[in-house]
């Protein structure tokens, strides 16, 4: 029974046992406490710094979206508790034939690709820009990071501002170029319009940070590949294109997945843009609501939480599959000359 | 050497061509930049900074400036006058918002870096049994929005009867995946296992190598997962909208979106208090920014 006991014990431990001296009763728990809170301390205390984390997260990360998608299967209305249920594939249904999804999705598309396109090859160019022997190199780093930091609530009312029909600068700024000289530019009357402002203030927020994510990985590209590059003459334009392009791949379909994630899930700059934010309806006919939009709108406006969570569902479909069919694309057009 | 320099001054374009030459073959990094290059950086961060100006600049005037063609550029002085109706607004009460932003952001910070630092300490350096699983369930769930939940955490926050109060927002920040997959790599890569075995040795429990080991090395990456988690808590909107839109005391965030909705919204209170709200964040990113920039760009290799 003792040797048992003081196997797994270290000198110290053994000292502190045999304090208690050979009489003592062996089935005295109080004379392995060390030696057990030892043996807890080994096997256990990882799970107990694990546990926070998995049960948070499980409870208000992982439950809410399988949740999810329990509560799309069935009546859930804020406004009328008695009704509820199960609803089968209603809420799906319901969904292809109603014109506001149809239009979100056209909305949500349409300035993702206003705002991804320019955004990631501004931040290419920002990045190659960066990617040089600098002056005062962190500060023009944290420079660009000033629309990171800044609340998308905040950036969203300048430029509302910026871009009212009669007395906003973007207006103003297109007059001395002669463009919509007679007749301001109302911003917010048509969805073309609506989308770049939108898209504008998109690319303003993350051109910079997805710059450092690029610069990143153009300072990882072995310096050697350059010297070979030499060798046929590439000035800097075609040096980015054709060697440091084709390297930060990785990179670039890494930004190109999150800008899908986030951009899918469009909410602020829509909301905020609209002169009559609460009613959450993108504009007067809706011309730039997005679906992150829509579902804040039927859910909590609408009351109607089972339709929500069902469009969650479909976003959810909806961001796999335009991120896989982005990845396939990048994937060509960044690293094919290179493969 | 001295034959280029006591060589008669040659044509513009051989001379662009001799640079040109010299410079090719070099890594871009090892180039210096050009006058060329600094001018488009230097446009860049006009372009970078110019919304913020702005927002100041309509901050400060009254509301002629904001009705007049060619647009107000410079700031008024009007910056107290507008900061002093925000602040006593009657519906909108801003200062407390401030302050629940504040409260949110802090807790979430600390608890983000207290949880997921021991996790990620148990993932680097403890033998238990699971703990690749476990790991790869983490990486796994790095890239699920969380967003698309929010239906479901509504429902769960009313069962809890949370909504409406400031816990429902707090609580489902306390950890991400990407706090405890950042702290493993960075206590992977900076704590050597030599150091934990003869703090073992001396007797020393999980919990007082984390303190005296782990802590100490980690400060870097406490200070990047701080300042980024902060900001990120600090700006965050929708979900807040969701469960304290319509409540006297939502975060500052949501207390803007109020201030700018009704019939007629009067645009240099919004952008005092836009203004005011963003304070903070300059100021992390003026202390902190060196640290911001090394956990993206350590985030941008890793992935």
């Amino acid at each position: 029974m003792s040797t048992t006991r003081a196997a797994p014990a270290s000198s110290g431990r053994r000292a502190a046992a045999g304090r208690h001296g050979p009489g003592t009763d062996p089935d005295d728990r109080r004379l392995s406490w060390r030696d057990r809170l030892y043996r807890f301390d080994m096997r256990y205390m990882p799970y107990v710094l694990i546990a926070p984390f998995f049960l948070i997260f499980l409870v208000f990360g992982l439950f809410p979206l399988v949740f999810n998608g329990v509560v799309a299967l069935r009546n859930y209305r804020l406004d009328d508790p008695t009704l509820t249920g199960w609803a089968g594939l209603a809420n799906f249904r319901q969904l292809f034939g109603d014109e506001d999804f149809w239009n979100a999705l056209y909305n949500t598309f349409g300035i993702f690709l206003l705002s991804s396109v320019p955004q990631l090859l501004l931040a290419l160019i920002v990045a190659s820009l960066l990617n040089r022997r600098l002056r005062a190199q962190t500060w023009w780093r944290v420079g660009v990071l000033l629309p990171y930091v800044t609340p998308i609530v905040a950036s969203t009312m300048v430029f509302s501002v910026f871009f009212s029909r009669d007395f906003g600068m973007a207006n103003w700024v297109l007059g001395l170029f002669g463009i919509g000289d007679g007749e301001p530019i109302n911003w917010r009357a048509d969805k073309l319009h609506a989308w770049i402002a939108i898209a504008t203030m998109v690319n303003w927020k993350w051109i910079g940070y997805n710059a450092l994510l690029y610069l990143a990985a153009m300072q990882s590209i072995p310096r050697d590949v350059y010297e070979a590059a030499a060798v046929d003459g590439a000035g800097p334009w075609r040096q980015l294109w054709r060697i440091t392009v084709p390297m930060i791949q990785p990179v670039i379909v890494f930004t190109v997945i999150l800008s899908t994630i986030g951009g899918f899930q469009l909410f602020i700059e829509p909301m905020l843009f609209d002169l009559n934010a609460q009613a959450a309806t993108g504009g007067p006919d809706g011309e730039w609501q997005t679906i992150a939009q829509l579902i804040y709108k039927v859910g909590w406006k609408d009351l109607n939480l089972g339709y929500a969570a069902a469009m969650s569902w479909a976003l959810f479909l909806i961001i796999l599959v335009v991120a896989g069919i982005n990845t396939l694309l990048t994937n060509r057009l960044s690293g094919g000359r290179s493969r | 050497m001295s034959a280029v320099d006591t060589a008669p001054p040659r044509p513009a374009a051989t001379r662009t061509r001799r640079r040109r030459a010299a410079l090719m073959g070099r890594a871009p990094q090892d180039t210096p930049a050009g006058i060329g290059t600094y001018l488009l950086l230097a446009t860049t961060m006009l372009f970078a900074a110019f919304p913020l100006y702005w927002m100041f600049v309509i901050a400060t005037s009254n509301d002629e400036a904001l009705a007049q063609i060619p647009p107000a550029v410079t700031p008024g002085n009007r910056f107290l006058v507008n900061l002093d109706e925000v602040f006593s607004l009657q519906d909108v009460y801003f200062a407390a918002s401030l302050i629940n932003s504040v409260i949110v952001s802090t807790v979430v910070t600390v608890s983000m870096l207290f949880f997921c630092s021991l996790a990620g300490f148990a993932f680097a350096k403890l033998r238990f049994a699971g703990s690749r699983w476990l790991m790869l369930f983490v990486v796994l769930t790095l890239t699920v929005p969380n967003q698309l939940g929010v239906v479901a955490l509504y429902i769960v926050m009313g069962k809890l009867g949370w909504n409406g109060t400031l816990l429902a927002v707090i609580v489902p920040g306390l950890v991400t995946a990407f706090g405890v997959f950042y702290m493993r790599q960075f206590i992977l890569n900076t704590v050597p296992d030599e150091l934990i075995e003869s703090a073992r040795m001396d007797g020393a429990t999980t919990m007082r190598v984390y303190r005296s080991i782990v802590l100490p090395a980690i400060r870097p990456a406490l200070a990047v997962l701080g300042l980024l988690t902060f900001v990120a808590t600090w700006n965050d909107f929708q979900w807040p909208l969701i469960t304290l839109g319509g409540t006297d005391y939502p975060t500052s965030m949501v207390a803007i979106s109020d201030l700018a909705s009704g019939n007629y919204v009067i645009y240099r209170r919004v952008l005092a208090g836009a203004f005011v709200a963003t304070i903070p964040l300059l100021i992390m990113l003026f202390i902190g920014g060196r640290q911001i920039v090394r956990g993206i760009m350590e985030g941008a290799v890793k992935s």
